[in-house]
C-alpha cells in the first residue's frame, strides 16, 4: 500500500477536507506543486485553481481554492485557503457569468474600475472555470 | 394596608418586563446557535494558521520578520474586544476588570499602555476610566466582517511597526460552554512560538517564490485571523451571556409576581373581612 500524509484545506470560513492522502496537487505562486509523503518542509503562495487530492487507494478529489498559502511538513500538508470549495460545489453558470462582467468592465476603458481589482477577479473565475471543467473531465 | 388598585397596576407592568425579557431570552438563544456554528467554522482556519506559525517561529528562517522579535518593553499594546449592546450579565465588566489589573501591573513598571477599543462598551468605559486610546471601532455586527476589523487593528500593528509599542495583547471573552466565558488576554506579537521539541533542531523551509513576502502575508492573514476569530467568539459569548442574563431576569421577576399577587390577595381578603365585620356589626346595632 502506498504511504500516506495527513492533509487538510482550511479556509477562513470553515474547514473544507481532512484526512490521509497520498498526494496533493495544488497551484503554487510559481507554477504546479505535486506533493508525495514525506516531502521536506516547504512554504509557498497558492494561486487560484483546482487543488487535487488522491485519496487512500487511488480515489480522486478536486477542489477550488481562491488562494491562500500551503505548509507542507514531512508528516501533514496545510493549505490555507482564502476560500475553497469542493468542486461540485462549483456553479459554472456564475462563474462564466462573472468572468464576462469582470471582461466587459475592463473592456470598457470610460469607467473608474480599479484595473487590479477586475483583473484578480478575471484571474480568479477563469481559474474556478478550469476547476470546473477539470472536474467533468475527470467525470467521464 | 397596600392598596389592592395599586398592587395590580405593579403586577401588570412587571408582568410586561417579563414578557420583554423572556422574548429576549429567545431571540438570544436562537442568535447563540448562529454565532456558535460560526465559531466553530472558523476555529480550524485559525488553528491550523497558529499551528503554521508557530512552525514558522520554531524554524530558523533565512529571513526573520519583525514580528518574530522580542524587544525591550517601553510601550504595550492592547486590542480590547467587547460587546457593542448591554444586559448581558457581568461579561463586559469581568473582561475590563481583568484588563485593568493587567493594566495597572504594567503602570507600576513605568510602562505606559495604548489602547485599541472593539465594541460600544469598551469606549464608553475607558471614556470614563481614563487611557490612551488610539484606536476605536463600534457597531461590530452580529456577523463580522475581516474588513470591518482591519481598520483599528492596523494602527496598531504600524506604532509596532514604527517601534513605538514593544508588545500587543488581545483581550476577549472566551466560551467555553453557554454557562460560563471567562476573559482571556493573550499576547498577539511578538509571535509567541509553541514549545515543541520535535521541531527544535535546525531546519528551515523551502520558501516559493520569496521567504519575505511569504512570511510577511502569512503573518498578516494570521493576525486577521486571530482578531476575527476573537470578535466571533465574543458574539457568541454576548448571547450566551445575554440568554443566561434574561432567563434569570424572567425568574426573578415571576417571583416578583407571585410574592406581589399574594400581598394583594391578603389586601383584599383583610378589606372583604372588614366589611363583613362592619356589617355584621351594623346588623347587630339595629
Amino acid at each position: 500500500m502506498a504511504s500516506t500524509v495527513n492533509c487538510s484545506i482550511v479556509s477562513a470560513e470553515e474547514e473544507i477536507f481532512s484526512g490521509q492522502v497520498e498526494m496533493v496537487v495544488a497551484t503554487g505562486t510559481i507554477g504546479e506543486l505535486g506533493i508525495l509523503p514525506g516531502h521536506t518542509p516547504l512554504l509557498s503562495g497558492v494561486k487560484p485553481g483546482p487543488v487535487r487530492l488522491i485519496l487512500e487507494g487511488g480515489e480522486e478529489q478536486i477542489y477550488f481554492a481562491s488562494g491562500g498559502f500551503i505548509e507542507v511538513q514531512p508528516t501533514s500538508i496545510t493549505i490555507l485557503a482564502d476560500t475553497a470549495l469542493r468542486a461540485d460545489d462549483l456553479d459554472e453558470a456564475a462563474a462564466l457569468e462573472s468572468q464576462r462582467r469582470a471582461e466587459q468592465e475592463l473592456a470598457d476603458q470610460k469607467s473608474d474600475v480599479d484595473f487590479a481589482r477586475v483583473s484578480s477577479d478575471l484571474q480568479e473565475q477563469a481559474a474556478m472555470l478550469r476547476t470546473i471543467r477539470k472536474f467533468r473531465e475527470r467525470k467521464k | 394596608m397596600a392598596n389592592a388598585k395599586e398592587l395590580r397596576k405593579q403586577i401588570g407592568s412587571i408582568k410586561n418586563t417579563q414578557k420583554i425579557t423572556s422574548a429576549m431570552e429567545m431571540v438570544a438563544a436562537s442568535k447563540m446557535r448562529k454565532a456558535q456554528e460560526r465559531m466553530a467554522l472558523g476555529r480550524p482556519y485559525s488553528d491550523e494558521i497558529r499551528a503554521v506559525i508557530s512552525h514558522v517561529a520554531n524554524a530558523s528562517p533565512e529571513y526573520r520578520h519583525h514580528f518574530m522579535h522580542e524587544r525591550e518593553i517601553r510601550r504595550v499594546g492592547f486590542i480590547i474586544i467587547t460587546t457593542d449592546k448591554g444586559l448581558c450579565g457581568g461579561l463586559n465588566i469581568n473582561l475590563l476588570k481583568a484588563v485593568v489589573l493587567d493594566i495597572k501591573k504594567w503602570v507600576d513598571q513605568d510602562i505606559e499602555v495604548d489602547l485599541c477599543l472593539i465594541g460600544n462598551k469598551g469606549v464608553q468605559f475607558f471614556k470614563s476610566y481614563g487611557g490612551n486610546v488610539i484606536a476605536a471601532s463600534n457597531h461590530v455586527s452580529e456577523t463580522p466582517a475581516v474588513s470591518d476589523l482591519i481598520g483599528s487593528i492596523k494602527v496598531m500593528l504600524d506604532l509596532f511597526e514604527e517601534g513605538q509599542v514593544d508588545k500587543i495583547y488581545l483581550a476577549n471573552n472566551v466560551f467555553i460552554n453557554t454557562m460560563t466565558q471567562t476573559p482571556a488576554i493573550r499576547q498577539l506579537v511578538p509571535l509567541d512560538p509553541d514549545e515543541d521539541e520535535g521541531l527544535k533542531h535546525r531546519w528551515d523551509y523551502i520558501y516559493e517564490p520569496d521567504a519575505r513576502q511569504l512570511v510577511e502575508g502569512l503573518i498578516a492573514r494570521f493576525l486577521e485571523a486571530q482578531v476575527y476569530q476573537a470578535v466571533v467568539e465574543n458574539v457568541a459569548c454576548e448571547q450566551a451571556a445575554k440568554m443566561i442574563a434574561m432567563k434569570s431576569a424572567t425568574e426573578n421577576a415571576g417571583e416578583l409576581i407571585d410574592e406581589l399577587e399574594l400581598i394583594m390577595n391578603n389586601a383584599r381578603q383583610a378589606a372583604i373581612t372588614q366589611e363583613l365585620s362592619e356589617i355584621v356589626g351594623g346588623a347587630a346595632a339595629v
